[in-house]
């Protein structure tokens, strides 16, 4: 028998759901797991369906607010309702983990565990069934690892370690001009490092953009736009475009990286001038 | 007589040899002076620096450390970048006339022969622990609000141009009086170029 999924809407602009439908291997999905309910998809029940309905998996889409209607549903109540009936709750997109980008416009509306980076009202009941997939949209296939697996290492923000272990940086195809401190003077080449003047944020931002490409094929930084950081608790940040200085000095350093060994080492990388690197590759004209 | 171990002899031979070329100049100097000084024959003191352009670029990094763990343990006081601006001056025209070879070396061996420190020594490469620990400095200054954000390379061009201008000025016998003597005001030249001030 399928594993039955109810995917709940909180306030959202649909991105998460039109993420998962890019989902290559949607098909081989839906042979195991059966949608009662999807709000852009047809789907047996209806949102007034949901409170007597007998499911397995609650996904999450968007930030939740108390007191905030969907139809004649408070969804807040309903989300709770269901919560404590799911065998397990997948929270999906960084609207539904940490409040997201409406939370800046009504600062009220959170995720589910958490508040920010602080844990929200809801974290005592649901923590230990709960699952965070952030991303602005969070990745297809990333959603579908936390529909399609029971057993999880998670990190402090629970989300799965197998993804967010790792940084965006990790797998980036520039990280030569990084490694050697040679920037990108634009967006859309596809040579030149976009940290330290684009605002890349990728050396501290956990997620597998560069592991698990987007549409099989690319990436924010492949495609010469530097990471937003969006699966981290202080997206949307204000200022993007800009990575933030002291002096000179980056203000974040790479996740990890003391800060004398990455002043010492970059130190170094920049005294040398790589020819191969400082002239373009392609279009030289 | 107890034997000397090969890092000892080594250091012996780096001070010797700072001294003779902050004295005479360092083209002036050959291996075999140095040799001579130390009472140790020029093929052993081969065995430790295999030529000249090696033993230069040893001295500069050997120098780069020594000021390094200085400035380093400045850093990692609890005091002010006000506070911290006054040590670093302190201890730098306190080697300045301790140990002036030292600063002598980098002002006019170092900066001066960029030809012989092209090899091994690109860039800033052999000073990088001293200028690691200045950019630490400056970057906990604009971190705390202390000092003003600006492009590193106009704030360290004026904090050790300064310096090494006093310093300059005294090996050349012009300043009337002891270098210690210019340290409060000079700190606060610097404080006051350097602070926020919004």
């Amino acid at each position: 028998m399928k594993a039955k999924i109810i995917w709940l809407q909180g306030v959202t602009c649909n991105g998460n759901s039109h993420s998962f439908l890019n989902l290559p291997s949607l098909a081989s999905l839906l042979q195991q797991f059966e949608f009662l309910y999807h709000p852009l998809f047809p789907s047996p029940l209806q949102l007034m369906d949901l409170h007597t309905a007998d499911f397995d998996i609650l996904v999450v889409e968007g930030g939740l607010k108390q007191g905030w209607k969907k139809g004649d549903k408070d969804l807040y109540e309903l989300f709770f309702h269901l919560a404590q009936k799911a065998k397990k709750i997948v929270a999906v997109g960084s609207c539904a983990v940490f409040g997201g980008v409406f939370k800046e416009f009504d600062p009220t509306i959170t995720g589910v565990l958490f508040d920010k980076t602080k844990k929200s009202k809801l974290y005592e009941h649901f923590f230990n069934k709960t699952v965070n997939i952030p991303g602005c949209p969070a990745h297809p296939e990333w959603i579908a690892f936390a529909i399609e697996n029971d057993s999880f290492s998670l990190d402090e923000y629970h989300r799965p370690k197998e993804i967010f272990a790792f940084t965006v940086h990790s797998g980036c195809t520039r990280n030569e001009y990084f490694e050697w401190k040679v920037d990108a003077k634009s967006f859309g080449t596809k040579e030149g490092c976009l940290f330290y003047e684009q605002g890349c944020q990728a050396p501290f931002t956990h997620g597998s953009c560069n592991r698990i490409l987007w549409n099989e094929i690319n990436s924010k930084t492949r495609s010469g736009t530097p990471c937003f950081g969006c699966t981290e608790p202080t997206f949307p940040k204000t200022g993007l475009f800009h990575t933030k200085t002291y002096m000179g000095i980056p203000a974040n350093m790479p996740l990890g990286v003391p800060k004398r060994a990455y002043l010492t080492i970059t130190g170094i990388a920049k005294s040398f001038q790589i020819p191969r690197l400082t002239r373009k590759l392609i279009d030289e004209n | 007589m107890a034997k000397i171990n090969k890092e000892d002899r080594k250091k012996q031979i780096m001070d010797t040899a700072l001294k003779l070329f902050s004295k005479e100049g360092f083209f002036e100097v050959t291996m075999a002076d140095i040799a001579k000084e130390l009472h140790m024959s020029v093929g052993n003191l081969y065995n430790y620096f295999n030529s000249k352009d090696a033993l230069a670029k040893e001295l500069i990094l050997y120098i780069s450390k020594h000021l390094a763990e200085e400035i380093r343990k400045i850093n990692m006081m609890q005091i002010t970048s006000k506070e911290k601006i006054r040590k670093i001056v302190d201890f730098y025209f306190h080697t300045a006339k301790e140990r002036p070879e030292f600063i002598e070396y980098f002002l006019r061996i170092y900066l001066s022969n960029r030809e012989v420190f092209k090899h091994g020594c690109e860039g800033m490469i052999c000073v990088s622990p001293f200028v690691t620990e200045i950019m630490v400095f400056f970057e906990e200054g604009v971190r705390n609000g202390e000092l003003r954000n600006q492009d590193f390379f106009s704030a360290f061009g004026l904090f050790m141009g300064y310096l090494g201008g006093m310093v300059f000025l005294m090996g050349e016998g012009l300043l009337p009086n002891d270098i210690e003597f210019y340290s409060q005001e000079i700190s606060e030249n610097i404080y006051r170029s350097l602070k926020n001030e919004s």
